[in-house]
């Protein structure tokens, strides 16, 4: 371990010789420490940040996670620019407790607008301290150096950065007046620089948790209940005891693992116990067919989210009044990689490699669970399959754990099965919004009344071990975690346009599964119900939905979005059953816009609609990587599309019944659409997140499409054939 | 019961004491090290772990290891020259930058050069046709398509 700036951490042999992994370009853990007592990593200080090293290297520091979004290339072009420095020359370490800043959860598209833009700061504030440090040893004016690819040169003068720190680190605080040269220079910031780890994948080196591989590790599977609240009745230990090839059977409560040498084994072991084991109480699930009804037959907390001018009074006097309700039912995160961990448990300490969104609340949720000191506790975060939101990577993390204090000295890695995930993930809840609302005698929107039924929209870990998946299987009651995140629920409840009187009421339900954090939260069904009833109101009002939408607008960033969208597809010849439709949203009402155009088939006769294309203008203020936010926005009308066609998460009385591809089938390959994407690059205005923009406008565009297509109003998800031919 | 079996990988003759009812994924993962191949479904429904059997693109999470002992075996190493350079499919997929988290990427990989192996200029149709077994999460089928058609013209 070279030069590392944490002179408090030393490691734990066993555990830093087996881990193996020496790729050049993603060095998992290449310094996995361990070692309490942790200092506190302050986010003022430029060191938490940024670590020189020799011959001109820089560390960089964040506590957000490669997801798949390209963080690690943005924050690489964050810290180049500021240095001046060739990305070759830059490393970036991401999140592990003890090691990289706190920064909770890489979610909501906020790492952009958070770690990325600390470390710019932090680099800018380290490059002008450099320069000083050198201008005072060498006596010359800091003017008159130069800092570039991690050297400083001045008159005849030349030395690394290490060398003019003399191999100490950079001691002082992030200075937030410092100018940023992200903003004029733009040699690395604004450019599509591509990401390095796309070679490493198609070269296929170790990359994911699932590649982790330690000496002695071994294989485990664990055997899940068959609904929500069964608990084991009977096991037949002696039976399970006396199988072939099993390591050790782990039992507490109702929670269940085996451990194995090899892979394949774990897998035929857990198989086995499964009909060795009885398990008692189903749930009973509501019937899923009348869904909407039964969650709105439910206990609900009730709040006035906003409330500007009279709208319930104009809409009772209203003669131009529309009321419509919108459904969007349970989706799933669907990874295509189930979740995976590996553990390692010995003298007390234990060992974590997650998948996980936030190390650090991972680590408290975990520790508190497990009854242990939160600094005996360690969570280093490596790259598995695009989650979208919370799914099992927290949970399959936690049952490891388990696992592994019941077999110390072993690293345990767990798979998680297709079925498991399925099962088990926490789902994004279903959603109900009803709108009202009236035209005035210019056939311009009087008052707008929105009625969101929902439930939370995140049970991350909290803390409260009741977060944990495991937790359902265990005996100990950690009290009720709540239902997690309401403001998910009227995210972008209200419309983004100029309304006079506006009310929007929120109703929040505890729905019958497992729910939390999917990409955009409740704006996906807000927006969808929103500008589906935006194209109803403009063809009330007699007015082309371009037309409508722009004389309900306001800010200039948003009418730029719109009218740029415009010309793509005015005068396109649509054929017999095609339809165009569009949308926007300024997702959260506060951070990037999205303008959509889409165009669909729909064939009413077998109820099958294909989406042919998608058009999106985006604006996420200053650009700082524009082929990775490309990259996020088509994605996400892709996913949109796969969501609004073919998506829900089906049940029965006692339990999830989308187990697999066959039974929660997402868009293939055959049916995704072509997509374009052009981007509003606004260097002046701050930088903002857009992994999540494209989601909403993308199935409202589509829905519109569809009415345009065959004049079927489509106000519940996915767009089945019942509904096409109803 | 375990057997020494020989099997031909990426080039090379390997021998291995496996159980020959293993599906070939877990050989070639845990045994051989090789993380071309991902768990996905173990299903064979969504392609993540696709390998090349004598050329075509089939999933390994099922098939027994013991009836591919005569097969050529191929996964992302053995495309890779042995000057280390990428197969003009890994290349064009870097130069599309078509991925987003890459866990499928394995597969699409694998799906792409076995459908040009067969069909040097394939449409759009085609393309989707192919490779409609591979599931995607991120969204990243529009670069893919992109990426089979520049490969296209590079071999």
């Amino acid at each position: 371990m070279e030069n590392t700036r944490r002179q408090f951490i030393k490691k734990i042999g066993s555990v830093s010789i087996a881990f193996a992994i020496a790729e050049p370009v993603y060095v998992i853990g290449q310094y996995f420490s361990v070692e309490a007592p942790e200092n506190k990593l302050n986010k003022e200080e430029i060191n938490s940040w940024l670590e020189v090293l020799e011959n001109g290297r820089v560390r960089i520091f964040t506590g957000k996670l490669e997801l798949g979004q390209g963080i690690r290339t943005a924050i690489m072009q964050m810290a180049a620019e500021e240095l001046d420095t060739s990305l070759d020359l830059i490393e970036v370490h991401m999140a592990e407790t003890g090691v990289t800043p706190d920064e909770g959860f890489t979610a909501a598209s906020r790492s952009i607008e958070t770690s990325a833009m600390s470390v710019r700061q932090a680099a800018a504030s380290a490059r002008e301290i450099i320069l000083k440090i050198a201008a005072k040893k060498w006596e010359l004016p800091a003017s008159e150096l130069n800092l570039k690819d991690g050297r400083v040169t001045g008159q005849n003068k030349e030395a690394y950065l290490h060398e003019i720190l003399e191999g100490k680190q950079i001691d002082g605080a992030v200075d937030s007046s410092v100018a940023v040269k992200g903003k004029t220079v733009r040699k690395y910031v604004g450019q599509p620089i591509p990401r390095k780890d796309i070679e490493t994948m198609v070269r296929g080196d170790q990359i994911f948790v699932q590649d982790l591989r330690f000496p002695g590790m071994l294989h485990a599977r664990v055997v899940h209940p068959p609904s929500y609240t069964s608990k084991i009745v009977s096991v037949n230990a002696a039976e399970i005891e006396e199988l072939p090839s099993l390591v050790k059977m782990v039992r507490k409560d109702s929670f269940i693992g085996v451990l194995a040498e090899k892979e394949y084994e774990a897998i035929s072991l857990a198989q086995q116990v499964k009909s060795l084991v009885s398990w008692d109480a189903p749930s009973a699930l509501p019937d899923q067919n009348e869904l909407k009804s039964y969650l709105k037959s439910l206990p609900v907390e009730e709040k006035v989210q906003e409330n500007r001018g009279n709208a319930e009074s104009v809409l009772a006097t209203s003669e131009h009044k529309l009321e419509a309700s919108f459904f969007k039912p349970y989706l799933m995160h669907a990874a295509n990689g189930p979740s995976c961990a590996v553990a390692f448990f010995e003298n007390d300490m234990l060992q974590i490699w997650s998948h996980c969104q936030g190390a650090y609340p991972l680590r408290r949720t975990i520790a508190k669970l497990m009854e242990m000191p939160e600094d005996s506790v360690n969570v280093k975060a490596v790259p598995g399959s695009g989650c979208f939101g919370h799914n099992g990577a927290n949970d399959v993390a936690t049952e490891a754990a388990l696992l592994a204090r019941e077999y110390p000295g072993r690293h345990i890695r767990l798979q998680w099965s297709r079925d498991d995930e399925n099962r088990w993930e926490p789902f994004g809840t279903a959603m109900i919004a009803d709108l009202q609302a009236s035209l005035n005698a210019d056939g311009k929107i009087a008052a707008w009344k929105c009625d969101v039924w929902s439930d939370g929209h995140s049970n991350r870990p909290n803390e409260n071990p009741n977060t944990l998946l495991p937790s359902f299987f265990l005996e100990k009651d950690y009290g009720h975690p709540g239902i997690g995140y309401r403001g998910g629920a009227w995210r972008n409840a209200a419309p983004y346009y100029t309304i006079p009187n506006l009310k929007v009421d929120s109703h929040m339900f505890q729905g019958p599964l497992r729910i939390s954090s999917l990409r955009s939260l409740g704006t996906y069904t807000n927006i969808f119900a929103i500008e589906s009833f935006m194209d109803e109101l403009a063809e009330k009002a007699g007015k082309d939905p371009f037309q409508f939408r722009l004389e309900h607008s306001e800010d200039p960033r948003a009418i730029e979005c719109i009218m740029k969208l415009q010309p793509k597809v005015e005068g396109l010849k649509l054929k017999n059953n095609e339809g165009l439709g569009i949308a926007f949203s300024r997702y959260k009402n506060a951070t990037s816009y999205c303008a959509m155009a889409a165009k669909v088939h729909v064939n009413r006769a077998n109820g099958k609609v294909r989406v042919e294309k998608l058009w999106a203008v985006v604006e996420a203020g200053e650009t700082i990587n524009p082929d990775g936010l490309k990259n996020q926005v088509e994605g996400g009308m892709i996913q949109s599309a796969s969501w609004a066609l073919l998506e829900e998460v089906k049940f029965g009385s006692t339990h999830i019944t989308s187990l697999d591809w066959a039974t929660y089938p997402i868009l293939r390959f055959p049916d995704t659409p072509e997509v374009e994407v052009e981007i509003i690059d606004r260097v002046e205005e701050p930088a903002v997140g857009a992994g999540e923009a494209s989601m909403a406008p993308t199935t409202a565009a589509i829905a519109n499409a569809v009415y345009k297509a065959c004049g079927v109003r489509i106000r519940s998800l996915p767009i089945t054939k019942e509904l096409l031919k109803s | 019961m375990k057997n020494n079996l020989k099997l031909h990988i990426n080039g090379r003759d390997h021998e291995i004491n496996v159980d020959p009812g293993t599906p070939l994924l877990y050989v070639l993962r845990n045994e051989l090290k090789l993380n071309g191949p991902k768990f996905g479904c173990g299903l064979q429904q969504c392609g993540a772990c696709m390998v090349l059997i004598d050329g075509e693109a089939r999933p390994s999470c099922r098939m027994p290891v013991g009836t591919v002992l005569k097969s050529k075996i191929t996964t992302l190493k053995g495309l890779i020259g042995n000057d280390g350079a990428l197969h003009p499919v890994q290349k064009a997929f870097v130069k599309e930058q078509a991925a987003q988290c890459g866990y499928c990427l394995n597969g699409m990989v694998i799906s792409s050069v076995a459908l040009l192996e067969k069909n040097k200029n394939p449409s759009d149709i085609e393309i989707r046709q192919e490779l409609a077994i591979n599931i995607c999460r991120c969204g990243v089928h529009s670069r893919v398509i992109k990426a089979v058609k520049t490969a296209a013209q590079d071999l």
